[in-house]
């Protein structure tokens, strides 16, 4: 969607602030919204793009007035309340009113570790061969999907050259809509700065994005 | 999004700490969550996971060109070499500084940051004025970091877009001769390895040979 979190090239927010000796969290509840929402995880059974689909969703207004982790407790509760796994009243109550419904799964402290340390692969083996290869000059899609999606509109409609095949990988926009991985070829495009903003941009700027591959059309 | 934690948005007066206390609550009276699970995810990022492991990687590569090779390669694999591996660094990529090309990182969508070497990312990095400039006026980003990045060199912007995570790999500074691998890692700060600054500089940083 083309939503508020889509920031690239968007001006008036101002200088880059950064905090000296910045504490990795500032808040006790910032430390708990992080870890419910990775915790949760299993038992939602959900993935990383329909998390990051609850947290971009929403009215402009809304993204750019939360903080970051008042967007990651919106978006963990809206998961929450669209899978029924929680109600409305039992947040308002700060107690569970409902029995539990049955999950497929749990993280308990004992794998904490080893699934932080383990990750999960995003790499996928697919048979149909990769449309593009490293050199040649590709558009990005001039698209606007209402769903979730990873090309960013700053890219959209410019033309770039592949510079890495990473292999394919699971596919957002139907990942985060339910609709499966779907997984497609990955490619690093690189992109002049003047291609993207212009003849008075910086010369000497050149920008990449990871494009999937139904995001690009070859030049001809 | 803001970053602004001055006022209503966090401190104990907040709202925020009364509806995160009560959605745990529910959460684990319902046995979807242990609390001790919860417990275990913040002490990893605030004790074990930060900054320090990306410094490792570094270091290691200016001071050894075949484990640079791998790392320039294979950086995932070079990566675990030194055992730094998990969440959001699955698909790791090492870019590297030179006297012709300063890198720069973002995710402009979101928050996208390599874990295992870097920790959770600084506010800043999360904030809408990096998210939105780092792409368009990266020059001037750099520039209020206190970093000026001659006009001639060119700057390559990396849109973390999808699963691949990026650590830059900053240069070596000068008058580092011999130093140990431990000793180098001291130089080498969290921001030199998203791009927003440089390693330390051995005559001013405090480090000594």
């Amino acid at each position: 969607m083309n939503g508020a979190h889509d920031m690239g090239g968007v001006m008036g927010f101002g200088p880059v602030v950064a905090e000296k000796n910045e504490p990795v969290f500032h808040f006790e509840w910032e430390r708990r919204v992080r870890a419910m929402t990775m915790a949760m995880g299993a038992p939602m059974g959900s993935n990383i793009d329909q998390g990051r689909f609850a947290r971009e969703d929403r009215s402009p207004s809304d993204y750019l007035s939360k903080t970051y982790y008042e967007l990651w407790f919106a978006g963990l509760t809206r998961m929450l309340l669209d899978r029924d796994l929680v109600t409305a009243e039992e947040l308002r109550a700060g107690l569970s009113i409902h029995p539990a419904k049955p999950v497929p799964r749990l993280l308990k402290a004992e794998d904490v570790a080893s699934v932080l340390a383990k990750g999960r692969s995003y790499e996928r083996t697919i048979q149909q061969p990769a449309r593009f290869k490293t050199g040649d000059r590709v558009r990005a899609r001039n698209m606007h999907p209402t769903g979730h999606t990873r090309l960013p509109r700053y890219v959209r409609g410019h033309i770039g050259t592949v510079m890495h095949t990473h292999g394919a990988h699971v596919f957002p926009d139907s990942n985060a809509a339910g609709l499966g991985e779907a997984p497609q070829w990955l490619y690093n495009i690189r992109f002049t700065g003047r291609e993207l903003w212009g003849e008075a941009a910086d010369p000497a700027v050149t920008l990449s994005v990871d494009a999937w591959e139904s995001y690009l059309e070859p030049i001809l | 999004m803001h970053d602004d934690h001055d006022h209503d948005h966090g401190s104990e007066m907040s709202p925020m700490v009364a509806r995160v206390r009560a959605l745990e609550t529910v959460l684990t009276e319902k046995g979807y969550v242990d609390p001790k699970a919860l417990d275990l995810i913040v002490e990893t990022y605030e004790t074990k996971i930060g900054p320090r492991n990306g410094a490792q990687v570094v270091a290691r590569a200016w001071t050894d060109p075949a484990y640079k090779a791998r790392l320039m390669k294979h950086a995932t694999a070079a990566i675990a070499e030194l055992g730094f591996a998990g969440m959001q660094g699955e698909h790791m990529v090492a870019v590297e500084n030179t006297d012709v090309v300063h890198n720069l990182v973002v995710c402009t969508l979101c928050s996208c940051y390599p874990l295992p070497v870097l920790g959770l990312p600084p506010v800043w990095y999360k904030s809408a004025p990096y998210r939105s400039r780092a792409v368009l006026d990266p020059r001037s980003v750099l520039s209020e970091f206190g970093l000026n990045v001659p006009a001639s060199k060119e700057i390559r912007v990396w849109d973390s877009t999808a699963e691949i995570r990026y650590l830059v790999i900053p240069q070596r500074p000068g008058g580092t001769e011999g130093w140990t691998v431990e000793k180098l890692a001291t130089l080498v700060t969290r921001d030199s390895m998203i791009g927003a600054g440089l390693a330390l500089d051995p005559q001013t940083s405090g480090a000594s040979a």
